[in-house]
């Protein structure tokens, strides 16, 4: 999809005013973050387990391209294929020409967030085929033609009526008067409608949230089943991977499942966790022909051992959104891309560059977060800061706020001038506050008094009252 | 295209300082030593955290006392769902000796569209998670896991493992390596996509029952 990052302004303030996006954002937050919290606190092992989780990630990437080599060898000697590709452009190539050796017509697809970055739905569409996203979440989303808001749950930002709408218009037949309101009524009706997508699909996509070196399988998590029955029933299968993805271990997964499963949903582990490891073997009764693993680099391999190295432990579990003020306030698509949130900040402007996704990294508070439920513990403000000292250096920033800061800098390093300035500045905002302490608005400060008030600064200025009370030694 | 493969690993192996290899040392050492992360702790014996754990995630069990009760303990279960004696069963071991009564429709084969049960032996069951775990081969097709909307499946008590660990221990001694999927199941199937309400029978079956049988496994 083309980004739209770069209105991220415009974007939030619409997603601040639709009524209906609200609800539905009100409705899913809450859920998340106490569902995690609640499994978080009946395992006492979990910072033991995020602990290890980190030292996993931390010595696969400093062993990356070892571990690659190893999962190809594995893939190969169980008989599946892997293909190396470095931009969305080559890994549509590579899945369009599977697809077309093996006379494919339908594509069932399990959801993967490669995919979206790679915008394989277009690329195959383009080419003629019917691809059908299975996930139940991906499936109304692509019939409202819209980017998932969400990692885990695409289509949070839909309500039941407008599900239930979108299926109606969509599936609509005469002689069919199924009732579509309840939550039951809705799933079982994408059940009967894509029952016959995977039935009938000659080649199934899924992604992967984990690749093993060890045996060269590759690790989906989900919980419908769809994943699972796209893999399996069409002729060819093939998985769309980024390299951070591999570990070493079955062991290693299984630390790292413990971690994600509880992040993500607060389940202790998904309803299916399937390991795939290679094509249909002699005997086998069922399964694909083919298996095919896309390796995506990306851009991933330019940010290892650079600054935002630490992004590469990102497991995709969502947590960092649910517990975003600034996420639950906007929602997803005002991020104008794939990756919403802290983590969507960090890596938007890295896929797509800073000048699209130069306002990402400046919509946040900095308030942390995100960094401490992050179960791989990536310091996300670190890197968000990271960002915005690259568009100062690359003078990317608007220049009002280019001058703003280097009025600010220029004082800084003179304490006189910067005590003096500080002292005069919060003596001016205490008088015209008129002693209510707040300020409803602000000249020059709408930005951030449209949405919030300011509090009138109290007293002094921190280096008064730190002059005053520091111990005399 | 050019060799992305070989311009993808040189920039990797440019940022880390090294020549890449897949028999690295480092690597060599960890993909053998199968060394386990912290294992999580709790009271209960194996089976009796498995069965509270299945009970969590909706998954139901009937519990049997040898192979002779399987007839018994299915033909309950579809009197009590109200299902037609129609089973899809997988060709396995531990299910072929089974004499299903006269007048049952009973295929031994894949899942197909239309099955609306289906029968299974897990390979193991995980103590910790209330999961089972399958083996995909000519004795336990991957479909039958999937497609049918009631999947029952026989787990021998004796097969509960305590961890995930433990289940992958088993599999390598078993089996060596890795079928082409192993699945581990636990519970029904559910999606919370619509409003975020959690609702069973997504895609895969809308209810999972284990047959839990007692004695020494075949
Ligand atoms: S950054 Fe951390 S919290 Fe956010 S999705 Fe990645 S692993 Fe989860």
């Amino acid at each position: 999809m083309k980004p739209t990052s770069a209105a991220f302004s415009d974007n939030a303030r619409r997603a601040l005013h639709d009524a209906t996006l609200q609800q539905a954002l009100a409705k899913a937050g809450v859920g998340f973050v106490e569902k995690r919290r609640a499994a978080l606190s009946d395992l006492p092992e979990f910072a033991a387990l995020r602990e290890a989780g980190r030292e996993i990630k931390d010595h696969t990437l400093a062993n990356l391209d070892h571990y690659l080599l190893r999962f190809e060898q594995q893939v190969q000697a169980s008989g599946g294929e892997v293909h190396w590709v470095d931009t969305p452009a080559e890994a549509c190539a590579a899945v369009l020409d599977i697809c077309t050796r093996a006379g494919a017509k339908r594509v069932a697809k399990g959801k993967s967030m490669v995919g979206e970055e790679i915008a394989i739905n277009d690329a195959l569409e383009a080419a003629g085929l019917d691809v059908v996203e299975t996930d139940l979440g991906e499936y109304i989303i692509q019939i409202a033609h819209e980017p998932p808001s969400h990692i885990i749950a695409p289509a949070v930002h839909k309500t039941r009526q407008q599900i239930a709408d979108l299926f109606e218009n969509l599936h609509h037949q005469p002689d069919l008067t199924r009732p579509l309101e309840t939550v039951p009524q809705i799933v079982d009706e994408a059940r009967q409608i894509l029952r016959d997508t995977f039935l009938s699909a000659d080649v199934g996509i899924t992604g992967a949230n984990f690749l093993i070196a060890e045996t060269g399988s590759t690790v989906i998590v989900t919980n419908e089943g769809n994943g699972d029955l796209s893999a399996t029933l069409p002729r060819v299968h093939i998985v769309l991977a980024s390299i951070e993805k591999v570990v070493p271990t079955l062991e290693d997964a299984s630390v790292l499942l413990r971690l994600l499963a509880r992040s993500a949903t607060g389940q202790e582990i998904t309803s299916y966790t399937t390991f795939f490891t290679g094509p249909r073997r002699g005997e086998d009764v069922d399964g694909p022909e083919q298996f095919h693993v896309i390796l995506v680099d990306n851009g991933r391999s330019r940010m290892l051992g650079g600054a935002y190295h630490e992004m590469l432990r990102c497991i995709r579990c969502g947590a960092c959104l649910n517990h975003c003020p600034v996420y639950s306030a906007v929602g997803g698509h005002a991020y104008g891309w794939v990756y919403p949130g802290p983590m969507g900040a960090v890596l938007t402007p890295l896929m797509v560059g800073l000048d699209e996704g130069r306002p990402l990294p400046n919509a946040s508070t900095l308030c942390g977060r995100c960094e401490e439920v992050c179960p791989m513990s990536i310091p996300l403000p670190q890197l968000l800061r990271e960002h915005r000292r690259q568009e100062f250096e690359r003078k990317l920033a608007p220049p009002r706020s280019r001058w703003a800061l280097a009025v600010w800098a220029f004082s800084a390093q003179r304490p006189r001038l910067y005590r003096w300035a500080s002292r005069l500045g919060s003596l001016l905002l205490n008088k015209s506050s008129r002693g209510r302490g707040r300020f409803r608005s602000l000249p020059f400060a709408e930005g951030w008094t449209a949405a919030r008030d300011l509090p009138a600064p109290q007293g002094d200025t921190f280096m008064a009252q730190w002059q005053r009370r520091k111990p005399h030694d | 295209m050019t060799d992305r493969r070989t311009v993808i690993l040189a920039r990797i192996s440019q940022a880390l300082g090294h020549a890449a290899a897949a028999d690295a040392p480092a690597v060599l050492q960890r993909v053998n030593d199968h060394a386990r992360g912290p294992q999580p702790q709790w009271a209960e014996a194996p089976r009796e955290r498995f069965l509270a754990k299945l009970a969590k995630v909706a998954g139901t069990h009937a519990e049997l006392a040898s192979e002779a009760e399987i007839v018994g303990a299915v033909a309950d279960y579809l009197a009590a769902q109200t299902l037609p004696q129609r089973l899809c069963v997988a060709p396995h071991p531990l299910l072929a000796d089974v004499v299903w009564p006269q007048g049952w429709q009973v295929a031994h084969r894949r899942a197909q569209g239309d099955d609306r049960i289906g029968l299974a032996v897990a390979f193991c069951g995980i103590a910790e998670t209330g999961s089972l775990m399958l083996l995909s081969g000519p004795d336990s097709p991957t479909s039958l896991n999937f497609l049918p909307d009631d999947f029952i499946c026989l787990l021998p008590e004796d097969r509960i493992v305590p961890r995930m660990e433990d289940a992958w221990a088993l599999l390598r001694a078993e089996r060596g390596s890795l079928p082409r999927a192993t699945n581990i199941i636990t519970g029904p199937s559910r999606t919370a996509d619509v409003e975020q309400t959690i609702q069973l029978g997504a895609h895969g079956p809308r209810r999972l029952h284990v047959l839990l049988k007692g004695g020494r496994h075949a």
